[in-house]
Formats: C-alpha cells, sequence, structure tokens
C-alpha cells in the first residue's frame, strides 16, 4: 500500500542514490570534480527538502491526531509502513521484504541525516577546492552513496533491510575514511574502523538470524508484536538482543569497540562531522531506539545498555582531556556523548537518547566543520600550535564557541535542553545511581575540555604563524545554519511549540521527556559552568600549569595520553590470537598441504630421471621394443 | 607345398628384423628392411598360387614398385645425413635421446 508519505520517503531514499548511480556510472561527470559536487548536492539537497516537508507533514498529522485525541479520546496510528516482496515464497507470505517505514522517529531522523549530508556536501566544495577534479569526483560519489545508505537504513521497516545498509554504511565510511589512501596512516584507520565496526556487526547479524529462527520475522513491528505476545523465552531474548546490541555497540563506539572512532579522524574533515553527526555512528542508537520494544522486554539487557553507555561517557571525556589534536578532542567527545545516548536508552527513556541524538547532530557537525575551517587556515590540527585566532576569524570563532557551549550544556542552548533530559531520565530511572554520578562528572569533564579547546584555539596561546582568515561564503554558510540549529533544535522539547516532542512521538515510544526533580538543572549547569571556568582558569589566566595539573593525577593522566592502553591490548591481543592463529594455519599450509604437493611432484621427477635412461634416441632400440613386444603378443595369442 | 614357401618367406623375414635390428650402418639397415619386404612378397605369391587369385598378384607388382622407391628415398634420406653429420652409423643418430 503505497500512500504519499510512503512515496516521499522512497524519494528522499532515492535522491541521493539517483546522484551516487549518475556519478558511479557517468567516469566524465565524475572527473569534472566541482560539477560532480553540483550533481551529490543536488541529490542531497532534493533528499533535503523532501524530508524536511515529510517530517512537517507528520508533524502536523500529530497535531490533528492530538485534537483528535482530546475530543475522541484515542490516538490513530501514525506508523505507515509500504514494503515490496523481496525474496517471495511460492504460496506464502514472502521471505524478505523491502520497504519504508514512515514513523515521527524515522522521519525526525532522516530530516537531520539530509540536512547535515547536504550541509557537509557544500561545505566541501570550498574545504576540498584544491583537491585533484578526479579524486572530488570520487569523493562526491562516495558521500551521495553514504546519504544513500544512511536514509535507508532510517527507512528501514524491517532487520534485514537495515543490516543490508548498516554494512553499506560501514563501508562507505571505510571509503571515505580511507580517502587519502596515499596515507598510511589513513588506510590503517579506514581498514580499523572496518574491523572493529564488524566486529559488532557479527553479533548483530547473529542476532538477527536468531531472532528470525525463533519467529520467523525481520519487521520490526512483527517482531515487537510476537515478543509482548511472549513468543519468546526471557533467556533466549536476552541472548539475541544482546548480540543485537553488540551490531550497536561497534557502530556507536560504545567501550570497548570505540576505539576506531578516533583513528577515523584520518579522513577529510567534513567527513568526520558526517560520521560524528549523522550518519555512521548515530545508527546504533538509532537501531536501539527503533528496536526499542525488544530491547526493553530483554530482562537486565537495558541496565547493562546504561552502564556501559555511561562508563562509556566518562572514560571517553578524561581521554578528551589529554588530547593535542583538536579533531580527537571532538572524536572523544562524540564517543562521550553517543554514551550519554545509550545511557538514556537503558534508562527507559528512548526520547531523551533521541532528543539528544538530534541536537548533538547539530552542534557536532558545526564544531567539526568550524575546526575544519580553523585546520585549512593554519594547516596544523594541533591545538598548542594555534591561539588568538579569535581576532583573525571572527566568524568561526563566533560558531565555534556556540558549539562548544551548547556540548558543554550551557541554557538556553540545544545541548542543555537534551543533556537536561537524558540526566532526569538516568535520575529517576531505578538502580542507575552510580551511573548518573559518572554522567554528572562527565558533564563537569565535557565543559572543561570544551573550555580547554576554545581557549587553546581561540584565545590563548601564542598565535599561529601566517595570515589565517575566516572561510569562504560556500564554508561559512553551513556553519551559520548548524550554529542556529545548535541553538534553536532544544526548542523541539521546550513544551513551548503547538506540539510537543513527546506528542509528536505518541503511540510509538515512551515519548514523555523525563521531568527530573528542581535542583537537576542548577546542579548540570553549575558543572558545566565550573568546568568552563575550570578549563579557561588553567589555560587562559595559568592559575595552574597544565603540567602541574597533569603530575597531580599522575597515573591516570599518563594512562589517558596512551589512551588507556586500549589500542595496545588490541594490538596485543591482534598479536598474540591472531598472528599466532595464523602463523599455525601458515605452518599447516607450507608444511602439510604444500608437503603433499611437493612430494608428489618430486616422487614424478624423480619417476622421470629414472625412465628417462630407456629413451635412447637411437631407432633400433625403439624397434626392439616394437619387435619383442609383437614377439610377446605372439606369445600370448599361441599360450596353448 | 605352401608350407615351404611360408617357411622360406619367414626364414627371410627374420634375417631381415634381425639385420635392422644388429646393423649399426644405416645401409645395412635399408638392406634387411628390403629383405623383409621381399619376405611378405614371397608370401603374397605362394598365397596367390595357393589360390587366392589374381589380386595377389597385382598386390605383389605393387609393392615391388613400393619398395624400388622407398629404397630410393631411403637412400637419399642416408645421403643427406651423411653429408650433415659425416657419419652413417645409427648409433650416433641420437638426436632424440631423452
Amino acid at each position: 500500500m503505497a500512500t504519499s508519505e510512503t512515496t516521499l520517503a522512497a524519494l528522499i531514499v532515492a535522491t541521493p542514490f539517483a546522484a551516487a548511480l549518475l556519478l558511479g556510472c557517468c567516469p566524465p561527470l565524475r572527473r569534472a570534480g566541482q560539477l560532480a559536487g553540483v550533481v551529490a548536492l543536488v541529490g542531497s539537497g532534493a533528499a533535503l527538502v523532501i524530508a524536511m516537508r515529510l517530517a512537517s507533514w507528520l508533524w502536523v498529522a500529530a497535531y490533528r491526531a492530538e485534537v483528535f485525541r482530546l475530543t475522541r479520546g484515542f490516538t490513530p496510528s501514525r506508523e505507515i509502513e509500504a514494503t515490496l516482496a523481496w525474496l517471495p515464497q511460492a504460496g506464502a507470505r514472502p521471505l524478505a521484504t523491502v520497504g519504508v517505514l514512515v514513523d515521527p522517529l524515522s522521519s525526525l531522523m532522516a530530516a537531520l541525516v539530509a540536512l547535515v549530508a547536504f550541509l557537509v556536501q557544500l561545505y566541501s566544495l570550498g574545504y576540498l577546492a584544491d583537491e585533484r577534479p578526479g579524486g572530488l569526483g570520487r569523493y562526491y560519489l562516495y558521500q551521495s552513496l553514504f546519504a544513500f545508505s544512511m536514509l535507508g537504513l532510517v527507512f528501514s521497516p524491517n532487520f534485514l533491510q537495515l543490516f543490508v545498509f548498516w554494512e553499506l554504511v560501514g563501508l562507505c565510511s571505510y571509503l571515505l575514511i580511507g580517502y587519502y589512501y596515499q596515507r598510511p596512516a589513513a588506510a590503517r584507520a579506514a581498514v580499523k574502523a572496518f574491523w572493529v565496526t564488524k566486529l559488532g556487526d557479527l553479533g548483530l547479524v547473529l542476532g538477527i538470524v536468531l531472532l528470525w529462527g525463533a519467529t520467523g520475522e525481520f519487521g520490526f513491528e512483527a517482531l515487537a508484536r510476537s515478543v509482548a505476545g511472549g513468543a519468546l523465552d526471557p533467556g533466549f531474548l536476552t541472548l539475541t538482543i544482546g548480540l543485537v546490541y553488540l551490531g550497536a555497540v561497534g557502530k556507536s563506539a560504545q567501550f570497548p569497540l570505540h576505539v576506531w572512532l578516533p583513528d577515523a579522524m584520518e579522513g577529510p574533515t567534513p567527513v568526520s562531522a558526517l560520521i560524528h553527526a549523522a550518519t555512521m555512528v548515530t545508527a546504533g542508537v538509532y537501531l536501539v531506539a527503533r528496536a526499542f520494544p525488544l530491547f526493553a522486554a530483554a530482562p537486565g539487557l537495558l541496565t547493562v545498555v546504561a552502564w556501559v553507555g555511561a562508563f562509556t561517557a566518562l572514560l571517553a571525556a578524561t581521554l578528551a582531556l589529554v588530547q593535542r589534536d583538536i579533531k580527537r578532542v571532538l572524536a572523544y567527545s562524540t564517543v562521550s556523548q553517543l554514551g550519554y545516548m545509550m545511557t538514556a536508552l537503558g534508562a527507559g527513556a528512548p526520547a531523551a537518547g533521541f532528543l539528544h541524538l538530534l541536537t548533538h547532530g547539530f552542534f557536532k557537525a558545526l564544531l567539526f566543520l568550524a575546526a575544519g575551517a580553523v585546520i585549512h587556515a593554519v594547516a596544523t590540527n594541533d591545538m598548542f600550535q594555534m591561539g588568538r585566532l579569535a581576532r583573525a576569524m571572527p566568524t568561526t570563532a563566533a560558531v565555534f564557541v556556540v558549539g562548544a557551549l551548547a556540548l558543554a550544556g550551557l541554557p538556553p542552548l540545544s545541548g542543555f535542553v537534551s543533556k537536561e533530559a537524558v540526566l532526569a531520565a538516568v535520575w529517576q530511572a531505578p538502580g542507575l545511581g552510580v551511573p548518573f554520578l559518572m554522567l554528572a562528572v562527565t558533564v563537569f569533564l565535557t565543559a572543561f575540555y570544551m573550555g580547554r579547546a576554545v581557549v587553546l584555539t581561540f584565545f590563548g596561546g601564542s598565535g599561529p604563524a601566517g595570515h589565517p582568515h575566516d572561510p569562504p561564503p560556500v564554508m561559512a554558510g553551513p556553519l551559520w545554519v548548524l550554529a542556529v540549529g545548535s541553538v534553536a533544535a532544544g526548542g523541539l522539547a521546550s513544551g513551548r511549540l503547538p506540539l510537543g516532542f513527546a506528542q509528536f512521538f505518541a503511540g510509538h515510544l515512551d515519548a514523555t521527556l523525563p521531568h527530573g526533580p528542581d535542583w537537576l538543572p542548577w546542579l548540570s549547569v553549575g558543572l558545566a559552568g565550573a568546568g568552563l571556568a575550570a578549563g579557561a582558569a588553567v589555560y587562559q589566566w595559568g592559575v595552574v600549569s597544565p603540567v602541574t595539573l597533569a603530575r597531580g593525577f599522575g597515573p591516570l593522566g599518563r594512562a589517558a595520553a596512551q589512551g588507556y592502553g586500549l589500542d595496545a591490548t588490541y594490538a596485543a591481543m591482534y598479536r598474540g590470537a591472531l598472528l599466532g592463529g595464523a602463523r599455525v594455519v601458515g605452518w599447516i599450509d607450507r608444511y602439510l598441504v604444500d608437503g603433499v604437493v611437493n612430494v608428489a611432484s618430486a616422487w614424478t621427477l624423480r619417476a622421470g630421471a629414472g625412465l628417462r635412461v630407456i629413451q635412447t634416441g637411437r631407432a633400433q632400440d625403439y624397434l626392439y621394443g616394437v619387435a619383442a613386444g609383437v614377439l610377446l603378443l605372439l606369445v600370448i595369442w599361441a599360450w596353448p | 607345398m605352401l608350407r615351404a614357401y611360408l617357411l622360406v618367406a619367414a626364414a627371410v623375414f627374420a634375417i631381415g628384423l634381425f639385420g635392422v635390428l644388429s646393423r649399426r650402418n644405416a645401409i645395412g639397415i635399408l638392406l634387411g628392411i628390403e629383405l623383409m619386404l621381399n619376405a611378405v612378397n614371397i608370401n603374397l605369391v605362394a598365397f596367390a598360387r595357393a589360390g587366392a587369385g589374381l589380386a595377389g598378384w597385382i598386390l605383389a607388382l605393387f609393392m615391388i614398385a613400393i619398395t624400388v622407391t622407398e629404397v630410393a628415398v631411403g637412400l637419399a634420406i642416408v645421403i643427406v645425413i651423411f653429408r650433415v653429420r659425416r657419419t652413417v652409423e645409427a648409433d650416433h643418430l641420437d638426436l632424440l635421446r631423452g
């Protein structure tokens, strides 16, 4: 059943795909460079316009439904699904279907993805203006494919389609992280991102297959129904959904699979913005939100999700404190904020987590693109070689500060609203006292490292070499749009709109944004303010020298500088287990498998060497053979 | 009567074969081949006389012609080999040795 909503959703997915197809199949267009960018921009721009239309449409529909509920007393479902048979079965329901699922969650997410993708592609026109045309065309091909994959994932009505797009997203991130494939570090980072996320995907595909084996369903709706009907054993359900969660852990860079995300900084900065804000890492959070009824039915699992999320948030925040590279600070802050989202989901408040995803999408894209403008201007990633850029780059400094304050969570910026919702949700959830404390500490740390980044980049320090300047309009435009979004996105949940966030989701998620106790905003604002003040005090005014501060933390500081040795641990595991196994297999191949072949060939050679002496080359010897053979035949024939 | 002819032919064939196998000179080998062919001719004529009819005679005539051409070709080859290798010893002509 195709309705206008599903048609719009299909169009949203199709337009970036058309751009990717055009760029992929038409080499002259791809090699044209900027023209390829225009093609990609048309694709994602069209997707953006349609996604906005769809989201506003649903918003209006939700408003009508709310009125309907108030007058008639019930809420009509606003979930619309259109599918085609993919793997048809004779005389039965199709084994698998493809299609689109339109509901408030997917429409809002698609709007965010299309917006960030469009702005990033626009920004890249300026950022990558010096690239070779061929490379630029390749870049825009991957960008279009990336947008298509993520939008397809967002609208997936079932696990199987989601998995296909999930892998496509992973592939595109691999291609884009490794865009500068001539640089060994970039190639290694791309492979690392691919392998680490694949480790999680292994769990995801196992979970999907196990769920399908038990229920015969791939669809989110059908699975939620059968789980609600008690069709599955709780232990089995916990196992399978736990495996699905493993996929989200890999994709959304949760501990212990977060190690790929900081290394992904080797890609071009706009790619980092895209991966961090909208298309790659949010997929895991989106998956958990999408499959939330299943997670909610698995006993104990949500607690695990919350604990892992809170621990990830705290761990990544401490790691962000010691980075010198501005992009790595932002990367660890993404890991940390993803921890917030997951904790909110684990606390049973998907709406809060999703709201944080939306607002984070705005300000993290903003921060990355602004950082890209800085890197573009001063040609270094090291914050200690920047400083006093506020005078040379006032626009960039202004938008970066807006993004940093939003990330730190100061009112009235969007980050405050969503972080507040997350904290309230975790406070209210039973048995999550320690995760709440972790998140509260993380609020302070977040503000501290963002204050440090802002000061080191734009205010303190010695000032950069050369003459940095603000980016051209094609790069500044997206920055301003995102800055406005970072300020205003919190308005979604303000309650002043004719229709709140909660009502928009009514009937889909348990979407009432939790309200914490009255002291909670004061606590989080106080912590954030204290963190910013401490960051400024250390790095701007020099109240305490950063070196002294680091020494004060002793081994902890040194361990954080090494990433808590996690990379080293993985490397050791890789060397010990994987290379050890490979060596055993290599020995078997070299000495057993090859040995059999070598022995066979050696025997053949030796037999040949022995037999060659009878080939004398003298015709008479051969005639002897013929005569003897004839004689032998005669004897056999004439025997008795 | 036929039996005696066949015995003579077999003896001539065996002598020819022995020559072919044992002579080291290429011309001697050709002579051996001639003997073997003539043993066949004796057989053909003997069978024709014993009742096989005209075909045996005709075939013997063909054989004689073919034998002559074969000797001509064979001797030509021997002469060419002698010119190239300066020898007609069969033991030395072993280019195909493995």
